[in-house]
């Protein structure tokens, strides 16, 4: 029938026009980044490293992948986690730029070969090395001479893998992995946590001034202030968020984020929490959507019914 | 002096026709309305549209309950508080957003049907002139209401098409085309900010859409005289088409009812055209809602890609290989060249363009043009991409220019 | 009769076209930038502690200032301000097509403009794309080790004579 052959033509030509411009035309304007699926082997390390560095990387990564085989203690492992606590003790204190993470849930939000490379190297794990001359300058680079053997480290992340775990709510996830540099306004929450609520105006005023005085610190050390993340689930595709956060080097070179080595577990937790905040019509949209349509099918049904009573003598 | 009937009941069928007519008013606006019969579902395109800017009305009027015009809380005001917080204020967004952006590609089709089927000549003037007059206020309005979020994007885009009223450079023809001052003046600041916001906004949720619906009033008055065109463009005597109708000889007639014949036909296809409509809504409005503009504004920070909206796209490729003066030249071309369309076709033929000679292929050149525009327009300007931009806006220009002598070929043959 | 009905009416719609002029003009003068818009444009800039070849961003009545220190062995231009023994570039980091803010590449010693591939040298001066002119250098005066944007100074003076920029 001839209208079907005009439809075709419209859609087809409304097709072609959307593929260019927004598949085609996304595929050519961003560079294209595999995933890893949360496996930290420093593959991607090596592979984007200068020449002058990647034998560094090669090796270090070598002696992770050695590490990880190693069977590891876990009680003696808890003994030596009791120097991490020095830092890692919930103070809310700023130390070299940022404030060392809570690590109540570290066994289920990081990967354990990136928590060996961590201990191991924390500027090489988390692949900054670039922001330093000597590795040992990293805030957490005391812990190469706190934690020192391959066995200690692989004692230590058994520890970790095996006590530090336990059900978190999205929002202890993100706070542990990403709240001390980025704030999430939608969340309430900057870089000292939640944001209370406050009495009066001079208290509400003294801590927006600690919380500046902490994002000066944060600034200082990063070289930027590091986005709100509030929204940014809608300002970046799943895919760059998945890609990036594995391996933030890939898709922006040079920049002072550092890996959080999250396991796939954390992410999602992270993304929840992203969601929450950036999006939360989500399921609403899913839920309503399907009898939206099914609402306009039938009235479709029913138009096609009154169109055919009416044309029905005129041909 | 009228006569009015005393005992009439207030509001009362007759009460009202003395008063208002309305009898007359029903027949001659709508079972009275004759529309030819041998027409297809793209003659439904003004009704989706007339619908399409309903549902922009109405989620406009819920989004300007929430929305906050300052540069300080503008972002948040959609993003939270419409998004978060207001009962169904994404759901709104969302139909504004998506129909913004849809009711272009209806407006393209709309105007391509008109071009394919010689509907914008031989008494139809007006209507094509009103209706490119039309989408030239959808533009201003599409492009006012992409400042309001006051993301990335709004930022960016109002910073490059304000910059275009600079005008030429001031070497050219000794600078009489050179606006010093006049950005300043039309942003109200030296880059856009407050001033600039506050005055797009008024523009966007007053103004604008006072003068689109004047417009549409014109558009719709402009068509009822000529009357609107049909398939094969064949000349109708209405009124003896009318008779026959009324006789009731509907077959033999060759025209229908606006209400309810014609009107049945645009209802289904409205239908159809809301199931695709909403599924973009809920499941698909990406290409609508440019994920860049869901970072805040920045005017220290140039996003890597800027881009206007699709439907801009093919105007913007036409600027782009140019240098300034001579891509502020092409683009200008741009703007007008559609406008003059009933002019440049010196062809006294009304027919589908298949049916046209050398127009079949002016035609479909031009929408591969358009399309090949639109494309390379958001591409980045790199390589071979902006090899094929320049052509395709070397061609774009080409077949105006050719198109009188096509048609005027065509008169002879 | 007829004549002169129609003279009045003349008189009395030319008469309510001044009077639309007038209010037109209102109109427009609403429309300018506010006094406070106007006269917040002045910025003083410290431009001793910059280092050769790395690019510092400040801000100017909202528009991004580039300063690059040029190295003491690059040739020497007529677009570069003398301060202290230095030679700086100070322009408006808006790119000259379409304002969008280019990118500076340190290694390559130029300014790359991500929107529609214009490139600039470390002068400034534009040498690839579709940028019309070099960036613009705003209005400056020297004073010490410093510059104030928004005013102009002789040296400026001499540039905008020169035509080695517009007025911005």
């Amino acid at each position: 029938m001839k209208e079907f052959k005009i439809l075709a033509v419209v859609v087809i030509l409304s097709l072609i026009t959307y593929w260019g411009v927004e598949p085609f035309a996304h595929s050519q304007m961003h560079k294209h980044v595999e995933g890893h699926n949360f496996v930290y082997d420093g593959a991607a390390d090596i592979a984007e490293a200068t020449t002058e560095k990647a034998a560094a990387k090669k090796a270090f990564w070598g002696e992770v992948n050695q590490i990880a085989k190693l069977p590891g203690n876990a009680a003696a492992g808890e003994a030596l986690f009791g120097t991490c606590m020095g830092c890692h003790n919930g103070a809310g204190i700023n130390m070299g730029g940022v404030i060392p993470p809570v690590l109540d849930h570290a066994g289920s939000l990081y990967d354990k070969k990136y928590l060996i490379a961590l201990i191991k190297d924390p500027a090489m794990a988390s692949n900054v090395d670039h922001k330093y001359a000597v590795t040992m300058m990293h805030p957490m680079g005391a812990v190469q001479a706190m934690v020192t053997t391959p066995q200690q480290i692989a004692d230590v992340v058994a520890y970790i893998k095996a006590k530090k775990v336990g059900k978190m709510t999205p929002q202890a996830a993100y706070e542990e992995a990403c709240g001390r540099c980025h704030a999430n306004r939608y969340g309430n929450l900057t870089q000292l946590g939640e944001t209370p609520k406050f009495k009066t105006e001079k208290e509400a005023l003294a801590h927006k001034l600690k919380v500046l005085d902490e994002q000066a610190l944060v600034e200082k050390y990063m070289g930027k202030l590091p986005p709100d993340l509030s929204i940014m689930i809608r300002a970046r595709s799943e895919h760059f968020m998945e890609t990036f956060i594995e391996n933030p080097q890939t898709q922006l070179p040079g920049t002072s984020m550092p890996r959080v080595g999250l396991t796939k577990e954390g992410y999602e937790q992270v993304k929840a929490y992203l969601e929450e905040t950036g999006d939360p019509s989500k399921e609403a949209r899913h839920a309503i959507g399907p009898w939206v349509i099914l609402f306009f099918v039938i009235f479709t049904v029913l138009a096609y019914l009154w169109k055919k009573h009416h044309w029905k003598d005129l041909h | 002096m009228a006569h009015f009937d005393e005992k009439a009941k207030p509001f009362s069928h007759k009460w009202l026709n003395e008063r208002m007519a309305v009898d007359t008013v029903k027949k001659v606006l709508s079972t009275e309305y004759w529309i030819p019969k041998d027409i297809n579902f793209l003659w439904a395109m003004g009704m989706i549209l007339a619908a399409t800017f309903g549902l922009l009305i109405i989620s406009g009027i819920f989004l300007l309950m929430y929305y906050q015009p300052s540069v300080d809380s503008a972002f948040d005001s959609v993003n939270y508080t419409i998004m978060n917080e207001v009962g169904y204020g994404w759901l709104w967004r969302h139909i504004h957003g998506v129909a913004a952006s849809v009711v272009f590609l209806v407006i393209y089709i709309h105007m391509f049907t008109g071009i394919y089927y010689g509907s914008y000549k031989r008494g139809r003037e007006m209507i094509w002139l009103s209706g490119m007059l039309l989408f030239v206020l959808f533009s201003a309005e599409a492009f006012s209401g992409y400042m309001l979020p006051w993301g990335q994007m709004s930022y960016w885009a109002g910073m490059v098409i304000t910059n275009l009223f600079e005008g030429f450079s001031p070497t050219i023809a000794g600078g009489v085309a050179n606006f010093p001052g006049f950005v300043e003046w039309l942003r109200g600041d030296y880059v856009p900010g407050q001033a600039f916001l506050t005055r797009f906004f008024m523009l966007h949720v007053f103004l604008l859409p006072l003068v689109i619906i004047a417009v549409i009033v014109l558009h719709f008055a402009t068509l009822r005289i000529p009357h609107v065109n049909n398939q094969h463009g064949k000349e109708i005597d209405f009124d003896e088409a009318a008779k026959l109708y009324k006789e009731g000889k509907k077959k033999e007639s060759k025209v229908i009812p606006f209400n309810p014949v014609f009107l049945s036909k645009d209802v289904f296809v409205m239908g159809v055209y809301f199931i695709l409509f909403f599924y973009l809504v809920f499941f698909h409005f990406e290409f609508a809602m440019d994920p860049v503009n869901f970072d805040p504004a920045d005017g220290l920070k140039t996003p890597a890609h800027i881009y206007p909206e699709w439907y801009f796209l093919w105007s913007y490729e036409i600027l782009r290989p140019f240098n300034k003066d001579l891509g502020l030249i092409a683009f200008g071309f741009a703007q007008v060249a559609f406008f003059l369309l009933p002019f440049l076709d010196k062809s006294p033929v009304v027919a589908p363009a298949n049916k046209r000679g050398l127009f079949k292929v002016w035609f479909w050149v031009m929408i591969v043009d358009m399309i090949v525009l639109t494309v390379m327009g958001k591409l980045p300007p790199e390589g071979i991409w902006t090899v094929i931009g320049l052509v395709a806006a070397l061609v774009f220009i080409a077949l105006f220019v050719a198109l009188p002598f096509i048609t005027k070929f065509e008169k002879k043959a | 009769m007829s004549n002169r009905r129609d003279f009045m009416g003349m008189a009395l719609g030319s008469f309510a076209a001044l009077g639309a002029l007038g209010a037109l003009y209102a109109a427009k003068r609403t429309w300018d930038p506010l006094p406070s818009v106007k006269s917040a444009g002045f910025t003083t800039i410290d431009l001793s502690p910059a280092q050769e070849n790395v690019l510092v961003t400040e801000k100017w009545r909202g528009k991004p200032i580039f300063i690059l220190k040029q190295p003491a062995n690059a040739p020497k231009s007529d677009r570069e301000i003398h301060v202290a023994g230095g030679r700086y570039l100070v322009v408006v980091g808006l790119c000259t097509h379409l304002g969008c803010i280019p990118a500076y590449v340190a290694d390559k010693k130029q300014f790359k403009c991500a929107c529609h591939g214009g490139e600039f040298d470390s002068l400034g001066v534009n040498t690839f794309g579709p940028p019309p002119r070099p960036l613009d250098i705003p209005p400056f005066k020297i004073s010490g080790t410093s510059v104030i944007l928004g005013e102009t100074g002789p040296e400026y003076e001499k540039m905008l004579a020169a035509g080695l920029t517009l007025k911005v």
